[in-house]
């Protein structure tokens, strides 16, 4: 584990414009191949890190950096709603091929690479279908496939399975996993879920809130991750830890906040 | 005990046959109705010897659009150029201002109040002015036609081109999408259901701006259309030339609203929910 950091924030605070301290001195280094989930309660300003990593919202002070350069500048990044975020008037194609149209590409030209994103979330099938038509994890797999087709470095999910039903997100869960394993990503992945953090990644950033703050940085015990992990005492024993962790940054938090 | 399980799925034939139903019955029951209100007013007409400067017969009225026809189209292609040409206008110059609306908010501040006093103002208090103001009467008429259907074009087109979901803008800004890019992938198939109907609106209003503004100008000008008509055949008395250009005006305005209605769903109807017919 000596790869050069792929992302870093230091010193990095948030306040938004109505005067909100949405996030405090951030320090954080992320390693080329790492899968990191940024874990907290609402307000916490996980979603908030995430979006000035990927260049969409500015810092109010300290730097953040990835891929060398400055946030927003390094291309090579891909971003993962909560909600899928299609465009509704196109198909399943149009969406996916989106990002590279941005960039220039033509229809014939782009094709070979939508078809492999979609293969990649086995939605080969859809291609011709409209967003309407699909179900909440398919969509959601269109979405995966549209940030993968660019063949990024770096993917950035913003609580993407939040709003999806138990079972389908397990599906997606180790779909995720298996794009992180076989391209080589690293992932950033915003969650409120102990348990799909920890079944995840590879290391879990416990977040408190009022400020935002990073209050534990916990490597994930390395191993295989599937179903049969889920069940494992020892998937039980990190989720134990991890749940502490983040119950002790609560303590005056008041629950109706 | 086994249950035996029937399949509660309707197969897709009766489906089938109750949609070409439906659609039968959707043609059907206007022609019905309609044709029994027309043989109403006729026997009614008949029965009461009602006389026919008061209120003619529909056959009557069909003879005189007839008898009439060359001259009654001539008007009717006038009023038709003129609802067009507004309407065109309207589309034009209300996207333009749309999209500078979107563009910068002081704009749109600034700007804005006109477009509502220009907006509820009553076309007929404004119309003898402009008919002062523009000594070519097609043109004046055409200003008063515009006023009226520019105004949805104008605010719907601003509305929807920023009602774009934020966070698909937001990743148009992470690929680094060019203005043109976001105004052509974007915000323009984001604004169309806003627009499209706007657009059904200015359809109509372009034609009432232009009977009304017709009215107030009175049978001044050599070429005119088929509100003249109306105030003309009133002046001589001649009821049924009167229901006869009525007859045409309303027609028009029907197709408008079909050919718009047409338009709306051929462009939105593979997507959005306000077109989109649902299976039950």
């Amino acid at each position: 584990m000596t790869q050069p950091a792929q992302i870093t924030l230091s010193h990095v605070e948030k306040r938004f414009g109505n005067g909100t301290l949405a996030l405090r001195d951030m320090n954080l280094s992320i390693r080329e191949g790492e899968f990191v989930s940024f874990l907290g309660p609402s307000g916490c300003g996980k979603s908030t890190a995430l979006r000035m990593i990927a260049g969409l919202l500015e810092p109010s002070g300290g730097t953040i950096t990835v891929n060398g350069r400055e946030a927003g500048d390094g291309g090579d990044v891909s971003f993962v709603f909560q909600d899928a975020t299609l465009m509704p008037w196109a198909t399943v194609f149009d969406n996916v091929m989106l990002p590279l149209k941005l960039r220039g590409l033509g229809r014939a030209e782009a094709r070979a690479q939508v078809e492999e994103a979609l293969g990649m979330v086995g939605l080969t099938k859809f291609a011709s279908s409209y967003p309407r038509e699909l179900s909440g994890g398919m969509k959601m797999r269109v979405s995966i496939a549209r940030a993968m087709v660019t063949k990024p470095r770096l993917l950035l999910m913003d609580e993407p399975f939040a709003a999806l039903d138990e079972m389908t997100r397990f599906k997606l869960n180790n779909d995720v996993l298996e794009l992180w394993r076989k391209q080589g990503l690293t992932v950033v992945f915003v969650t409120h879920s102990v348990f799909e953090s920890v079944y995840l990644s590879s290391r879990v950033v416990v977040m408190g809130s009022r400020p935002g703050r990073v209050v534990h940085d916990l490597p994930m015990p390395e191993g295989p991750r599937d179903e049969h992990y889920r069940t494992t005492a020892r998937y039980a024993e990190t989720c134990r830890i991890v749940t502490e962790a983040l119950e002790g940054t609560m303590d005056h938090v008041d629950i109706n906040h | 005990m086994p249950v035996a399980i029937t399949p509660t799925a309707p197969s897709a034939d009766p489906a089938l046959r109750r949609a070409r139903q439906e659609r039968r019955l959707r043609l059907l029951l206007p022609v019905c109705a309609i044709s029994f209100a027309l043989l109403m007013w006729e026997f009614l007409v008949w029965y009461n010897e009602v006389p026919h400067y008061l209120i003619p017969a529909p056959s009557l009225i069909a003879r005189t659009l007839v008898e009439n026809f060359g001259s009654l189209m001539g008007s009717a292609w006038f009023t038709v150029k003129l609802t067009l040409m507004s309407l065109a206008l309207a589309i034009s110059g209300g996207v333009a201002l749309g999209m500078i609306f979107a563009l910068s908010r002081p704009i749109e501040m600034s700007l804005f109040p006109f477009a509502v006093i220009l907006q509820v103002t009553p076309i007929v208090a404004i119309a003898p002015l402009i008919l002062i103001y523009v000594p070519d009467t097609f043109w004046a008429l055409l200003i008063c036609a515009w006023i009226v259907a520019f105004f949805p074009i104008l605010s719907n087109t601003a509305i929807g081109l920023r009602s774009a979901d934020h966070n698909l803008r937001d990743l148009f800004t992470l690929y680094r999408a060019t203005p043109l890019q976001r105004l052509r992938y974007l915000l323009i198939p984001s604004a169309l259901p806003y627009f499209m109907a706007a657009l059904k609106i200015a359809g109509g209003l372009a034609l009432i701006g232009a009977v009304v503004a017709e009215f107030v100008a009175g049978t001044a000008g050599q070429n005119t259309g088929l509100a003249s008509r109306i105030l003309e055949s009133s002046f001589r008395n001649e009821i049924p030339l009167m229901f006869a250009a009525l007859f045409l005006v309303s027609a028009l305005g029907i197709v408008i609203f079909l050919v718009t209605s047409w338009l709306s769903t051929a462009v939105l109807g593979h997507w959005h929910e306000s077109e989109i017919k649902r299976t039950r």
